[in-house]
């Protein structure tokens, strides 16, 4: 570990904050594209089967 | 004149769709992610171990490199978010609203980490983590904005009046851009000036402006991938909520 000198308390928690930030951004738009990826899906293969029987008519 | 109404949709508006958007934008997503990687790992080596300390700050002058590309996103985010707003009023375009949505959460971020980084660097070089100052005030109220805007969208469920209403709020709330911006100037205040970009060009060493500059970079490109995937997120939620819509119509009728 370099030397960050006498303020290097600040140095480390302002990087370390900036991490536990930007992670939990990354973390929270990856979790929030799934929940809805995986919603649509969900309903689209629910609205399937019923779409074929009134596109015949 | 009766062949302006059939012509076909400029190339803007074709790829202005919401599902065209989704289309041509989803393969830019994964490079875009890796060079934003390693524009980080460059800029956190340039940081820490390729770059001087400051002759009157000493090592504290490493904050600033993560300092000024957050404070200046929760600008630029705003402004985007202001275009966004103009594209909701004027065009009525769906992924204007759409623009608007996702770039909220993340501008919100971005200035609760600009006020937290200068604060964990006040405190050594000023001698105090907070001042209301000009300059930290208006960020403070930006930060406020941002998050009325946030509890806006989820305060309507019928989104296409939640854009209209939030978009005249972020048109008004933008008077607080060029107040932060100035404020340095305006007022007399603990906050530098500006020093990088001015008539008369940077104050700062090279030596200094190569971190400065990578992890500038390399925050907006991370800005720009995680608005797009939010993007993509937001159109998908709204084609839940259309179908849920005529899965509940369906089940009634």
């Amino acid at each position: 570990m370099i030397d960050l000198g006498p303020h290097a308390i600040f140095i480390i928690w302002a990087y370390f904050g900036v991490a536990l930030g930007v992670f939990g951004l990354i973390g929270w738009t990856l979790l929030d594209a799934r929940a809805t990826a995986r919603k649509l899906a969900a309903l689209e293969a629910r609205k399937a089967p019923r779409r074929t029987p009134e596109s015949t008519l | 004149m009766s062949n302006d109404t059939t012509r076909p949709q400029a190339w803007w508006q074709r790829i202005a769709h919401p599902g065209q958007f989704v289309a041509w934008s989803a393969p830019l997503l994964w490079p875009l992610t890796l060079l934003t990687a390693v524009l980080f790992a460059l800029g956190l080596w340039f940081s820490f171990f390729n770059s001087p300390q400051d002759y009157q700050m000493g090592d504290t002058v490493r904050i600033m490199y993560v300092h000024v590309p957050n404070a200046w996103l929760s600008q630029f985010v705003y402004a985007m978010m202001a275009v966004s707003a103009l594209g909701t009023l004027v065009w009525r375009h769906p992924l204007a609203d759409v623009s608007m949505k996702a770039a909220a959460p993340l501008g919100a971020l971005f200035t609760a980490l600009a006020l937290f980084t200068g604060a964990l660097w006040g405190r050594p070089t000023w001698g105090t983590f907070w001042e209301w100052d000009g300059r930290m005030t208006s960020t403070l109220v930006l930060l406020f904005i941002y998050l009325g805007i946030i509890a806006l969208w989820r305060a309507f469920d019928d989104q296409l009046r939640a854009a209209r209403v939030i978009a005249v709020f972020t048109l008004v709330g933008a008077i607080n851009i060029p107040i932060i911006k100035f404020s340095v100037d305006w007022w007399s205040t603990l906050h530098q000036p500006a020093s990088v970009f001015r008539p008369d060009g940077p104050t700062m060493p090279g030596s200094i402006l190569t971190p400065l500059f990578m992890m500038f970079f390399a925050f907006t490109l991370l800005f720009l991938v995680l608005h797009l995937k939010a993007m993509h997120t937001e159109i998908k939620r709204r084609r839940v909520m259309t179908l849920q819509r005529k899965l509940a119509q369906g089940a009634s009728a």
